[in-house]
């Protein structure tokens, strides 16, 4: 539905779109996800017309939207402050693109009503935005941005301005309204968590090129760079050179006296490239003994644990100094816990538990 | 873009005719001669004879005449002086006023901010007005300090420098109040506290912390007393006496008195060359404010 | 840090005894029988009744009230142009002139402005009256009106426009419809300045005026150039009050807003 076809955009030297080209397609959730700086906010602002790209151009359903005003566009946006009219009340908030359409005075009506519905909204319909709660405005300037029933919904760090329980909740309500609409949603942010959660795809950016488009999980599982892996979640990376065993099986040797580790890869490695393997902490298990059957183990000290409640996440120093860490379910009572500071322990991981990484 | 053109040029047009252009007739009369006529000056711009032999006429004669007649140097200078001062006496009447109002309780605050600010709205002319019957020989205070027995014969105040200067104190006390006031209501209650907890006395704290963090006010509010101070020409004129000289004044009657324009236009240009420099430094200070706050 | 120590008590009182004992003197001997200012020989309202025969007052006062409702209904509206020029123009041809120009009246001193204006007034043919006033004061009391204008819009957070704008208005409609009703406090109280500033100029109007038409100001100082009377002391109270009752319906009105928005912002995070 939506296509950029290598769209720079720059401000004077800066280049904050570099030759940029993707697809959004139709009822997809797709969240633009990276730091602050990145790019993505310029991106989705020329979807709605604050800014116009320098070069290439941007389609939506097959039409060139470069000449179109923002008044014009049937894309909506909502905004980071979600800048609700102040001097008008919820209801007139709402009503607002609509009677800019010049929709009868009833369908005005209809449409307001149901925004308040499908947003839970209607016991406030008559107050100022100064009169009800953030998470309550959150949805006002959701309903306002959903009642001309736009082909495309910009969201803008939408929940950015709200504590992390409501977050969470708010999340699950944002794909139900997605779900429910139709619409297609992009939404921008620097929280990983919550692109993982709500987006059906994310694209994840870094200085004005996306790095990688794929969903959530593949995301998370094979990230096609460093700067992914390291990006989202957290991830142990281990540098050296591989060399192939056959059938995508290589052998990776990381330290002076360490064996290599074995790894299965889909990605292509030549014999003595360097590489890095990414391995997700809860991918590594902890244990006392030296696992019998494991394709990799290698034994060191624990220098710190971090308690999370549900789960432990342990740095276990190697004698070669690296840190490397590992996670585990806290399934028993803090006191009947395994392991303690200083305990000598073994980590193992299997040969597809990480990703072998160029760079 | 046209609206945006329309925009732009209706004030930016009505800014040069009535701004910029009267502006530039007072630096062209400046440069004149004086001539009994109407208007009473050559030469008069006339397109037959062209630019050149117009521009030829002008000359820097009045200039000249400035430096010569010790008149209007001395002008400039005691208004420099009687400027400098008076700006010196509000900030010392002004800044424990301020300092007051920032440790007040904070439900008083808007009241005290709008008693500053009531003066202001308040006619100018009428505030210099009432110091007139204050300061007169059987004035107010004459009649006070006699009946306290402080003096014995009335004091002759209305009509000296002194009384400019209790003018000017009174009339630009606000402008001084409340930018110090807003520098130190900014400022936080913790930071003399730390002063004091590590060894300073109550005076120390407020000399090395107080006064640097309300620095900014400090100068924001010499500046507004000072520029418009240096024009000045409703105090000395109303309250002043025949030996008050001040730049405004002589500007005054040189031109409704003595209908000299040439000369009266150049002692404004010398005004506003005296004047650019303080208001080049007032607009970095405000400028370095304001980046400061980002 | 709140504890008012007795130095603070003693200068703000003093302070504003010192703002105030002026006026309030001016005020009371304006209800003085005697012809003397300085000496109080008993309570009459005859000043305030020979003043609403004083037909040369009267005039002069209709004079000025024409020339302020005038120059500073002009005035805002130049100078909110200008301000939304500077504030949301982007870049243009003499920009840094055009807020040179802006700046500059509001420290110029007034008696190079009314000269400036007067020559441009005479070297146009124009004939000194209520016009020429009018314009005068419009154009520094339009800076004025620009600064209290701009600082508003520089705050005022600019995704409220594009809101207004993705939402299907017109630019012309985002300013009339968003822009405008948020801002309105502002150009209320930059109408209101100019209207002070207006009424209480006198340099400017006297070198701008003709004898066709004289301000208060104007009438006031060459009366009191001779000397105090108990005709002005009336004046001056009859304008302290309105000036004094303006202030505090507004700032009570103020207060009572801001404590009404602050009690319901908080009804709202406790629901």
């Amino acid at each position: 539905m939506i296509h950029f076809q290598n769209v720079t955009k720059r401000f004077g030297e800066f280049t904050a779109i570099d030759n940029l080209t993707i697809d959004i397609y139709e009822r997809e959730f797709y969240a633009l996800l990276g730091p602050s700086g990145c790019g993505k906010t310029t991106l989705m602002r020329m979807l709605a017309g604050f800014e116009t790209p320098t070069e290439g151009k941007i389609f939506l359903a097959g039409q060139d939207i470069a000449p179109v005003p923002p008044n014009k566009r049937a894309v909506n946006m909502m905004f980071q402050s979600y800048a609700l009219f102040p001097h008008l009340s919820i209801w007139e908030n709402i009503a607002f693109g609509l009677k800019r359409e010049g929709m009868p005075k009833h369908d005005i009506n209809d449409r307001v009503e149901e925004m308040l519905r499908l947003t839970r909204l209607e016991k406030f319909a008559r107050r100022k935005p100064h009169q009800i709660s953030g998470g309550q405005r959150q949805r006002v300037a959701l309903a306002r941005s959903l009642a001309k029933a736009p082909k495309l919904l910009l969201l803008d760090e939408p929940l950015g301005a709200l504590d992390k329980k409501l977050r969470q909740d708010t999340q699950f309500e944002l794909m139900d309204i997605q779900e429910k609409t139709g619409t297609t949603f992009v939404i921008v942010t620097h929280d990983q968590e919550e692109a993982m959660t709500v987006a059906s795809r994310v694209a994840v950016m870094d200085h004005g090129k996306i790095v990688q488009v794929a969903t959530p999980d593949r995301i998370y599982e094979t990230p096609n760079s460093v700067y992914v892996a390291d990006f989202i979640g957290d991830v142990n990376l281990i540098e050296g050179t591989v060399r192939p065993n056959g059938g995508g099986s290589y052998a990776m040797s990381w330290r002076e006296g360490q064996p290599p580790l074995n790894v299965q890869s889909g990605n292509e490695f030549s014999d003595g490239q360097k590489a890095h393997l990414a391995i997700r902490p809860e991918k590594v298990s902890i244990s006392a003994e030296k696992p019998a059957a494991a394709d990799n183990a290698v034994q060191g000290r624990i220098l710190d644990i971090a308690y999370l409640g549900n789960i432990s996440t342990y740095h276990v120093e190697l004698p070669t100094g690296a840190v490397i860490k590992a996670q585990s379910a806290n399934t028993r009572r803090i006191a009947r816990r395994d392991f303690t500071w200083e305990d000598s322990v073994w980590l193992s991981w299997t040969a597809t538990a990480g990703v072998l990484l160029a760079e | 873009m046209m609206r945006r053109f329309v925009l732009i040029a209706i004030p930016y047009a009505w800014l040069l005719a009535l701004f910029l252009v009267p502006f530039a007739i007072v630096l062209k009369i400046s440069l004149s001669d004086y001539a009994v006529s109407i208007p009473p000056y050559v030469p008069q711009f006339d397109w037959a004879e062209g630019i050149s032999a117009f521009l030829a006429e002008l000359d820097f004669e009045n200039f000249i005449w400035l430096t010569e007649d010790d008149l209007y140097w001395k002008a400039y200078l005691s208004s420099l002086q009687i400027a400098a001062v008076s700006t010196f006496l509000t900030l010392l009447a002004g800044y424990p006023i301020a300092y007051g109002m920032a440790r007040a309780p904070e439900e008083w605050r808007p009241t005290l901010m709008m008693l500053v600010i009531l003066p202001f709205w308040t006619s100018f002319l009428i505030r210099v007005y009432a110091w007139m019957g204050i300061l007169s020989n059987e004035g107010f205070l004459n009649q006070f300090l006699m009946w306290l027995g402080v003096i014995s014969e009335p004091l002759t105040i209305l009509n000296t420098n002194s009384a400019v200067y209790i003018g000017i104190i009174y009339t630009y006390l606000p402008f001084m109040i409340l930018p110090v006031y807003s520098a130190l209501e900014r400022l936080d209650g913790s930071l003399i506290e730390a002063a004091e907890d590590l060894g300073c006395s109550r005076l120390t704290a407020f000399w090395l912390v107080t006064i640097p963090l309300s620095k900014n006010g400090i100068i924001a509010g010499s500046f507004l007393v000072f520029i418009p101070v240096l024009g000045e020409f409703v105090i000395p004129s109303l309250l002043g006496g025949s030996d008050t000289l001040m730049i405004g004044k002589v500007l005054w009657e040189e031109f409704f008195s003595n209908r000299d324009w040439p000369v009266a236009s150049a002692v404004a240009v010398v005004l506003l060359l005296l004047l650019i420099i303080p208001i080049v430094l007032f607009q970095r200070n405000q400028q370095k404010q304001q980046e400061a706050e980002q | 840090m709140n504890r008012m120590t007795w130095f603070n008590a003693v200068s703000l009182t003093l302070g504003f005894a010192f703002l105030y004992i002026p006026m309030v003197i001016l005020v009371i001997f304006s209800f003085n029988e005697s012809k003397l200012v300085t000496v109080w020989a008993g309570f009459s309202t005859k000043w305030y009744g020979e003043l609403l025969q004083n037909d040369a007052f009267l005039n002069a006062a209709w004079v000025t009230l024409k020339v302020a409702v005038f120059s500073s209904t002009m005035a805002t509206v130049l100078g909110t142009i200008a301000a939304y020029v500077l504030v949301r123009g982007g870049r243009f041809m003499g920009r840094t002139l055009f807020s040179g120009m802006i700046y500059a009246p509001l420290v110029m001193p007034e008696v190079i402005t009314g000269l400036s204006l007067l020559l441009l007034f005479i070297g146009i043919g124009l004939d000194r009256g209520v016009l020429t006033i009018v314009l005068a004061h419009t154009t520094f009391s339009m800076c004025y009106v620009s600064v209290v204008v701009s600082s508003r819009l520089v705050s005022f957070d600019r995704s409220l426009e594009e809101a207004a704008l993705d939402l299907g208005c017109s630019p012309a409609e985002a300013f009339r419809l968003v822009t405008l009703p948020i801002i309105a406090p502002a150009v209320i109280s930059g109408w209101l300045l100019a209207f002070t500033l207006s009424l209480d100029d006198l340099v400017i109007a006297s070198f701008t005026s003709g004898p066709s038409a004289t301000t208060l100001p104007i009438k006031i100082f060459s009366a009191v150039r001779l000397g105090v009377s108990p005709e002005i002391n009336a004046l001056s109270t009859i304008m302290i009050s309105i000036v004094t009752v303006g202030v505090i319906t507004a700032s009570l009105v103020t207060k009572h807003q801001v404590a009404r928005q602050k009690r319901e912002e908080q009804a709202a995070v406790r629901a």
